[in-house]
């Protein structure tokens, strides 16, 4: 026999969970301008609630993240979104 | 270079066909009067608001965009002010992406239309 680490076998390989990269999918598909009247497209990046969602949840790139927080505050002013919602989704 | 600029109004709901096109006829006057260019209007009609404004829960909304000296801007934002017709107004002044996106948008739509006819 081998090394003592190589005694344990498995029937079936160990699965490792493997973490999903998040990207930005502005930079991925080269969307340079968020319209603000694209309310459908916005819902997106909004809870339930209509809040905000993080960057850190949607893997927007910062310079991406803000300017959909732009348009989201601009699609409020006009009420094309809510600014407070329920059951949203 | 004159600047353009993009403004989306929402009219009241009471308003009759004709007192709407009298509304925008006024502000488009005002546009022209100030030596703006009129480069796209739209008219999105009736829309449900996403929450009451003025205790209305539907209004006409209305966008036009336009290259205007930026003296005006100031000027036009006064008179939607006082317009007791408007619920809300927002002026955007357009970058080159959003120019970009706006003529594409334009041009796309126009393509759409163009199918219907033939059709």
């Amino acid at each position: 026999m081998a090394s003592p680490q190589s005694e344990i076998r498995y029937l079936t390989p160990p699965t490792v969970e493997v973490k999903k990269k998040k990207y930005c999918r502005f930079k991925k598909s080269g969307i340079k301008y968020i319209d603000y009247k694209d309310a459908d497209f916005l819902l997106k990046f909004v809870n339930e609630q209509g809040k905000i969602l993080p960057r850190r949840i949607t893997g927007t790139s910062l310079k991406y993240q803000r300017k959909v927080s732009q348009a989201i505050k601009r699609a409020r002013h006009l009420s094309l979104m809510p600014y407070v919602a329920d059951m949203l989704k | 270079m004159l600047k353009q600029y993009e403004t989306v109004f929402i009219m009241t709901p009471v308003l009759s066909d004709d007192q709407m096109k009298e509304a925008v006829g006024k502000f488009k006057a005002m546009l022209a009067d100030n030596g703006a260019k009129l480069v796209h209007e739209e008219n999105w009609g009736l829309r449900k608001l996403a929450y009451p404004i003025q205790k209305k829960t539907t209004g006409f909304y209305y966008l036009l965009e336009y290259q205007a000296p930026g003296e005006m801007i100031s000027k036009l934002e006064v008179a939607f002010k006082r317009d007791e017709r408007m619920l809300r107004f927002l002026t955007v002044a357009l970058d080159k992406h959003s120019l970009a996106y706006n003529e594409k948008k334009r041009t796309k739509g126009f393509a759409k239309s163009a199918v219907k006819t033939e059709a």
